[in-house]
């Protein structure tokens, strides 16, 4: 076991992954010789040469699109978007081509491809730089939509994206990049591609949280448990698919949910989560499905974003409203039965 | 780079300052004979005419099937068949073509047949014909996003040691996209073997050219990429084929992209639902009517003797029976499942696309269960 961050174990699947595959290809915006500018692609060109690593001209689309072309013709691209704002000018490659040439040719063309976005805040990032994008891809049918929250599961979910036959929308936690976890990659995954992680169980609510939410709500876990109140904290680990099995079970064990994301809340993943928990879970439901999420501003310059980030307090808040202290008033369920 | 070099470098790059041209408007061969570009080969030129006529045929049955409603939509090209029957026939089996909503002549020409062709058009979710059998993408509506798939298959193509080529259609409207400029630059940083072909029909659906650009020509936006260029007479057959020809073989031989630029015209308006009356004169279309490319080369190749009499009331005869068929394969009703729609989102559904695929079989199952009522919602 060894200590890891995120960004090496990102840059261990690529590598792996370039090893295992001779049709993986890995190219963008100084994704070579520098190795990325958050340095995913450390080495990359240098070990496995410029035929399997290299730089394109600055344009977004053109990659994409460069990158669909390729699929076609039978390689494994793996792309880099820069930043999360930067992949806008290639969202209509995204959600015209990658998303839906497998159903507009009736399965005969599929796009095996990855798009790396590294997103959301946390950095001090200048504008730009910091957008939690991931509702336009969950949105988009045809996408499979992924983010990691710990070094081994970058490692795992990655590998399992490039080994996908669908194309997915890869997002990568920039705070996160440099966290780290004892771990041996080598060894298989815990959880398969598609199905979620209990990070911490606990009895009382069930927190779901996915890529960069997922730390804070195990430290808003950990300061619950001094007050006496056992969270369960949920990691999706990819968005698309959606694991309802996992998370609909823990809400029914714990009767409470609370959604986090970072995001800005309006119509966002988490907006989704609690309608469908609510659908799923009425019956077993104690308070209203929360969510805690960013407010509904365009991301904040680096001095106010720590306003803007659903942190410790802002859950620990939430946890306040999840009527804890109040018993279910279950008559409605036993009418049938007095009648 | 020396200042000599340096000038043919741009001039390498440049297309000609008019357009290529073999055969005049009325079907006499030019004066002067395009020194660049050797003339095909005059059974190439007579199965080119037997396409143009089986393509224009096609064409205007299609307009008519949308007229009895066989039919959604179809984005006519008639007046368009030199250059969609020259695209096809410079192109080997084993090339890509990457094709627009309007290019459905060319599918036809590069042997797909025609009611796989429309089978979007008539209002089925999928492109029907298999493009991985066939080495065409699926028509692309989206415009110029085609452009870079081409190109990335091009790159493929030379990554993967074959001297495969692949070429992108698009119209005059579409160079007005990023993507189109992307591609170009791309494809020209790579040396992808690419052939861009723009069909520029003068309108895009009511915009004239003028509003599109103000460059002398659209062959020139190849240059500022590093992309050798051309632009040639698109009526002409025999000029498209010979260009189009060249710059095939250019990409072919690893030498890079190449850009051609036609000067056509769209006879019809943008789709059956267009109305063209609203924004061109009648006196524009008819002057465009003097230049038709078919009777342009039938004209040219009953000037050289090699088109007979025979010959062409037998393509004509072919071009009325494969239309007939066309009629019939339409007027069968097609059967779309709509539970299919859930099968090919992903290689495996979803468990939420499953739960959905039931929900709709369920509401299907009651629908069918309760016939009056369906007839009256429909």
């Amino acid at each position: 076991m060894a200590k890891v961050t995120m960004a090496q174990a990102l840059n261990t699947a690529l590598r792996d992954a370039l090893r295992e595959d001779e049709r993986v290809l890995v190219f963008g915006e100084d994704v070579g010789r520098l190795g990325g500018v958050f340095r995913i692609t450390d080495g990359l060109t240098r070990d496995f040469g410029e035929q399997r690593c290299f730089d394109t001209p600055l344009a977004e689309a053109g990659i994409v699109g460069l990158a669909v072309g390729m699929a076609m013709g039978g390689f494994r691209p793996v792309v880099e978007m820069q930043f999360d704002a930067f992949a806008y000018p290639a969202f209509e490659q995204i959600a015209s081509h990658v998303a839906k040439l497998r159903n507009r040719t009736r399965g005969r063309l599929t796009l095996p491809m990855v798009i790396r976005i590294p997103y959301a805040g946390g950095i001090g990032g200048v504008e730009h730089h910091c957008d939690s994008s991931e509702a336009y891809y969950a949105h988009t049918p045809g996408l499979k939509v992924v983010t990691p929250a710990t070094p081994e599961d970058a490692y795992w979910l990655l590998r399992d994206a490039v080994a996908d036959p669908d194309p997915v929308v890869f997002l990568e936690p920039k705070k996160l990049y440099w966290s780290k976890e004892d771990t041996d990659l080598g060894l298989r995954a815990a959880q398969p591609f598609g199905r979620a992680a209990i990070r911490r169980e606990g009895r009382d609510a069930t927190v779901v949280a996915y890529g960069p939410s997922v730390p804070v709500a195990l430290a808003a876990a950990e300061a619950a448990a001094v007050e006496g109140i056992e969270l369960e904290v949920v990691d999706l680990r990819t968005l698309v698919p959606f694991d309802d099995e996992t998370v609909t079970a823990s809400v029914r064990r714990t009767g409470r949910c609370l959604v986090v994301q970072e995001a800005q809340g309006f119509a966002g993943v988490g907006a989704e989560i609690a309608a469908r928990v609510q659908e799923r879970c009425f019956h077993s439901l104690a308070a209203p499905v929360l969510r805690v999420a960013g407010f509904d501003i365009p991301y904040p310059p680096p001095k106010l974003e720590h306003a803007h980030l659903p942190g410790v307090e802002r859950i620990l808040d939430a946890v306040d409203r999840l009527q804890l202290d109040d018993e279910p008033d279950t008559r409605h369920l036993l009418k049938g039965a007095v009648a | 780079m020396s200042v000599k070099s340096l000038r043919q470098t741009v001039q390498g790059l440049l297309p000609s300052l008019v357009p290529v041209r073999f055969v005049a408007e009325d079907g006499t061969p030019v004066a002067r004979r395009p020194a660049d570009y050797a003339e095909p080969q005059v059974e190439a030129l007579v199965e080119a005419w037997r396409q143009m006529v089986l393509g224009r045929r096609f064409d205007t049955q299609a307009t008519a099937l949308t007229k009895q409603g066989r039919l959604a939509v179809y984005p006519s090209s008639r007046g368009q068949e030199a250059c969609q029957i020259g695209a096809v026939l410079a192109l080997r089996p084993d090339d890509w073509l990457f094709p627009t909503y309007r290019d459905s002549v060319a599918l036809v020409t590069r042997g797909i047949e025609p009611v796989e062709v429309l089978t979007l058009l008539r209002g089925d979710w999928h492109c029907g014909y298999d493009p991985a059998a066939t080495r065409v993408a699926p028509q692309c509506t989206p415009l110029a996003t085609q452009v870079l798939h081409a190109t990335g298959m091009a790159e493929s193509l030379r990554r993967t040691g074959g001297d495969g080529v692949a070429m992108a259609l698009v119209g005059d409207g579409a160079t007005s996209e990023g993507d189109f400029h992307e591609a170009l630059n791309f494809a020209a940083v790579f040396r992808a073997p690419v052939v861009f072909f723009v069909q520029n029909n003068k309108y895009a659906i009511s915009v004239p050219l003028a509003r599109q650009t103000a460059a002398p020509a659209l062959a020139y936006k190849g240059i500022g990429h590093g992309v050798r260029s051309e632009q040639v007479d698109g009526n002409d057959l025999v000029a498209v084929l010979a260009v189009l020809t060249s710059a095939v073989e250019h990409a072919r031989a690893g030498h890079g992209p190449v850009l051609v630029e036609a000067h056509t015209y769209r006879m019809d308006a943008h789709t059956n639902a267009d109305d063209a009356t609203r924004y061109r004169e009648d006196g524009e279309v008819e002057q465009w009517r003097a230049a038709d490319p078919v009777d342009r080369l039938e004209t040219y190749l009953r000037g050289r003797g090699v088109l007979t009499d025979e010959f062409v009331a037998a393509v004509r005869e072919e071009a009325e029976a494969r239309a007939a068929e066309l009629r019939a394969g339409m007027n069968t009703e097609s059967v779309a499942d709509p539970l299919e729609l859930f099968d090919h989102v992903y290689a495996e559904p979803t468990p939420q696309l499953r739960e959905q695929r039931a929900l709709l079989a369920a509401e299907l199952a009651e629908d069918a269960a309760s016939p009056v009522l369906h007839t009256q919602e429909s």
